[in-house]
């Protein structure tokens, strides 16, 4: 015992020696003994998972070691597919007050479809690390600011260039609903700010402009898609702004809707239906209001964090505690996120809480696994523990929704990378203080 | 020193409730979102029973009872007798711990929480601003924290004064200050001070200072004139003593009394910080002058001070895991507070936020995972140590007899992330029940309907769709708050 102890340990040190992503390149892993929570059925309670490729070869109770591959030894450990922050901006925001050097988040002008996330997100950024050892492999980081903001990136959290990182450069069109609520302080932020109150027929009439430029937007794509398929050649030119948003009107890429007061998300549902656009509602905070018809219109909710306050004095006080599960009691898919740089890492506190107050819990772990990657459109590689996928998983010692939970180990796209990281570094050092 | 002014207490209370209100429709809320019939009142006694309690400073008792008499815990232990007529509440499944205690708020003051336009504001206090009907005294007391640090922001060098309250939600402004609680004052290090010269308006005068160099400057400067300031007193104290006819007081200097107490180790020193550089100066400063700093707020970087604090003897009040949202928090560590306790300092954590504020527990159980923390280290963290570190942990902080009974009542381990407060206790009174605050829920849609219609009635001229006219959607015109940000202005 003590000796295998020994072995982790050292194995452990080797880990934090290794720069991520440097080891075992293509190399097969067999993770062993472990109970294996795939989320594509019940758990497996002493099962095998094998990565070879970068994929999950093979899971299941029965399944052999092949021969070279490096066993890990997880008897009395957990296996889940790795968590996924479905919106953040990890990479675009390294230091997020008073260093706007570090800061790559929201473009000038209100219409960036043709910015990504993907072009500016730090592959070096010392938030990487500190995210991944929270057991988080993927997430999908946006940019922020105007109407559309540009497309959020679903990137892989390793990788030393943003080749290795880049999941999909355009998982989502993010636009900002333009708001309605009364004391909003204007448009872009999806509840705005508090500025002075203004008459409702102003804020109604701002409001329809908006809508109607997001309209010509949509409508010159759809002509710029027709152009380019069916008109000459020669007289083509190309727009940047307007191709990002074809794959979006033909609805292959989704839009991210961010909005939270319940009637601008009515009046999002209406417009994506009838612009046929793949909605997903982002943030969503009176979600919970009109969770019927997000379950008619089969729109996903990402939720903003859920530990935030009521939206008034008089909601109840464990409002956004609750929601989550009284949008999933009614059939509505949702997810969680933070939205952030700051608070990636709760990720799994801010599901877990839900559960205190509702959700089950098996939804609480789809929500950070597989139903974001439904909604990015990426279920095929991502989200379970199934042959195929893209092996991105986490093993633990125990829920990964609960405070104390360690991530022993971590795989991204099939390799063994390290949770080491400069929070880690900093203790070691300091409390090494003589 | 003995000086006429130190008699004289301020009394915050009375002037803020003389407050009016600001709509009848908020009176209508607010009075509803009242508990119940308080379960029971002081003079009373209760039992709580059959709980798992969860002392911190004696040890886990399964199958335990509470014996609650006049607001205090008379009994702890497993054999407690239930007296004739007491209330007994049953804890059979559940979690009892003290009430938690936050060491860092700005939760119940009246608009702002900075005097920001001088470098000194000691002469102003939060206790002359408190709102008594602030919500988050509720949802935090729905948290199961009973016990706030109210704190002045940290725009300032040196801030104003503090006020610790328990969540008695229902009571004045005066019943809400937690009585004996020695006084203190908030002081601010760093960014945060020189902030104000980050983005000057056109035509604003830049405010001294705008260095850490100054920063320092301005709180020795001040402790300069606090000391002769105190000389002019202990030299009239002695003339009146010896002729007090003939002996003429020196002016009354409201932004020197506080740090005289300072001097006179008679007011505690709050101090916001970042930096393990700054906060290390601070305790030079405070050492320099003979006094002891008794908490470093935030003190992210405090285990690269940490053997520094312990010699001093500061406590230090932190975050869990928050990093990186500005520079001086870049540093930030989660395994912040499992070092500085490792070194022996007092260690709390705080929320600086009326969300984070609602789960304390959660922020506490972070360091079991961060450092390696024992359940009951961890606990100690969000109940005795920030008592300590207010001067309070003799009346709460824990559960042992003689203690005002401050309780929560949990459904699950309070270090869970699935914990859920179901009562919340001060001086043996419930101010939290979860199951009433449900049943009540409906109750509270139907007047605020009737509001809402009555509010229409009176105003049909109002544009836009039926029932969502600006004015009328749960939102009383000039009062609605904006939800405060859990980015903590102050931070």
């Amino acid at each position: 015992m003590k000796s295998a102890n020994r072995i982790l340990a050292m194995l452990f040190l080797v880990l934090l020696l290794a720069p991520a992503s440097l080891l075992a390149q293509g190399k097969t892993y067999a993770i062993t003994g472990a109970k294996i929570y795939t989320l594509a059925g019940p758990p497996i309670a002493n099962g095998t998972v094998v990565i070879k490729d970068g994929k999950i070869a093979a899971v299941g109770a029965k399944v052999s070691v092949p021969s070279g591959a490096q066993v890990i030894n997880a008897r009395g450990l957990e296996v889940y597919p790795g968590l996924f922050n479905a919106v953040s901006q990890v990479g675009l925001v390294e230091v997020g007050q008073g260093e706007p050097g570090t800061v790559d988040l929201n473009e000038l002008g209100d219409f960036n479809p043709q910015i990504a996330a993907a072009t500016a997100v730090h592959p070096a950024s010392e938030h990487i690390p500190v995210v991944r050892a929270a057991g988080i492999t993927h997430t999908v980081s946006v940019p922020g600011g105007g109407v559309i903001s540009g497309q959020g990136s679903l990137i892989h959290l390793s990788g030393w260039v943003i080749d290795e990182m880049l999941g999909k450069k355009s998982a989502a069109l993010v636009l900002n609903w333009p708001t309605l609520a009364p004391g909003g302080g204007g448009f872009g932020g999806g509840g705005g700010g508090f500025a002075a109150r203004r008459p409702f027929s102003e804020l109604k009439q701002q409001y329809e402009q908006r809508v109607t430029e997001i309209e010509n937007w949509l409508e010159r794509a759809r002509h710029y898609a027709q152009a380019a398929e069916k008109g000459s050649k020669e007289n083509f030119t190309r727009d940047e702004k307007l191709e990002a948003l074809v794959p979006v009107v033909k609805g292959e890429v989704p839009v991210l809707v961010i909005a939270n007061d319940d009637r601008d998300i009515k009046n999002a549902v209406e417009f994506c239906e009838k612009q046929k656009l793949r909605m997903i509602l982002g943030r969503g905070r009176e979600a919970w209001k009109v969770k019927d018809l997000l379950k008619q219109k089969n729109i996903p909710v990402i939720l903003g964090r859920t530990h935030a306050l009521p939206a008034g004095e008089d909601e109840p006080y464990d409002k956004p505690y609750s929601a989550p599960g009284e949008l999933a009691a009614a059939g509505v898919k949702i997810a969680f996120a933070t939205f952030d740089i700051e608070f990636v890492r709760r990720l799994p506190s801010e599901a877990g809480q839900a559960v205190g107050y509702g959700l089950s819990h098996e939804d609480a772990l789809k929500a950070v696994t597989i139903n974001p990657a439904q909604m990015f459109g990426v279920d095929k590689e991502l989200g379970t523990i199934e042959q195929g996928k893209i092996a991105n998983l986490i093993v633990t010692n125990g829920d990964p929704l609960e405070l104390q939970t360690d991530v022993r180990y971590l795989f991204i796209k099939g390799q063994l990378t390290s949770t080491d990281n400069k929070h880690r570094q900093l203790y070691e050092k300091y409390r090494a203080r003589p | 020193m003995k000086t006429k002014f130190a008699m004289e207490t301020r009394n915050h209370g009375e002037r803020v409730m003389r407050k009016t209100f600001h709509s009848l429709v908020t009176i209508a809320l607010i009075a509803s979102m009242l508990p119940g019939p308080i379960a029971a009142q002081s003079g009373n006694v209760t039992v709580i029973q059959n709980g798992t309690i969860l002392t911190v400073t004696k040890g886990t008792m399964h199958k335990g009872s509470i014996l609650i008499r006049d607001g205090k815990i008379a009994e702890v232990g497993t054999n407690v007798k239930v007296p004739a007529g007491a209330t007994v509440i049953d804890a059979a499944g559940m979690y009892v711990t003290p009430g938690l205690i936050d060491c860092h708020s700005h939760i119940a003051i009246e608009g702002s929480v900075n005097e920001g336009s001088v470098a000194v504001s000691s002469m102003v206090a939060v206790g002359d601003v408190l709102e008594p009907d602030d919500i988050n005294i509720y949802r935090e007391l729905a948290g199961g924290t009973t016990t706030s640090n109210v704190l002045h922001g940290s725009a300032n060098p040196i801030g104003g004064l503090n006020a610790v309250i328990k969540h008695r939600w229902g009571k004045d402004a005066k019943g809400m200050l937690f009585e004996g609680a020695p006084p203190g004052i908030k002081f601010a290090l760093g960014e945060n001070p020189k902030r104000s010269n980050f983005t000057p308006q056109p035509g604003q005068v830049r405010r001294y200072p705008n260095t850490r160099m100054g920063v320092m400057d301005v709180i020795r400067q001040a402790f300069i004139d606090a000391r002769e300031y105190k000389k002019s007193w202990d030299a009239y104290n002695k003339r009146a003593a010896a002729d007090a006819k003939n002996a003429i007081p020196p002016r009354r200097d409201l932004k020197l009394e506080p740090l005289v107490e300072i001097l006179e180790g008679k007011r505690y020193v709050h101090s916001h910080g970042y930096r393990g550089d700054e906060l290390r100066q601070l305790l030079l400063l405070a050492e320099e002058f003979g006094f002891r700093v008794r908490t470093l707020q935030h003190v992210l970087e405090g285990y690269k001070i940490a053997k520094e604090m312990a010699k001093h003897g500061v406590g230090g009040s932190t975050f869990s895991d928050w990093w990186s949202y500005k520079n001086e928090a870049y540093d930030a560590i989660p395994y912040n507070a499992a070092i500085m306790a490792k070194y022996g300092v007092v260690v709390s954590i705080n929320s600086d936020s009326a969300e984070e504020a609602r789960h304390l527990n959660q922020e506490a159980a972070k360091s079991m995972k961060y450092g390696g923390m024992s359940e009951t280290e961890a606990l100690k963290m969000v109940t005795i140590n920030p008592a300590i570190q207010l001067g309070i942990d003799k009346r709460v902080g824990s559960i042992e007899t003689g203690k005002d009974a401050d309780l929560v009542i949990w459904n699950k381990h309070p270090l869970s992330i699935y914990a859920v407060a179901q009562t919340s206790i001060i001086d043996g009174t419930v101010y939290f029940d979860r199951k009433k605050d449900i049943a009540h829920r409906a109750e509270l849609e139907k007047e605020k309907k009737a509001l809402m219609d009555k509010e229409k009635a009176a105003a049909p001229q109002r544009q836009g769709p039926p029932g969502k006219a600006p004015g009328a959607e749960g939102a009383p015109a000039g009062r609605r708050r904006p939800p405060i940000s859990t980015d903590g202005g102050a931070r």
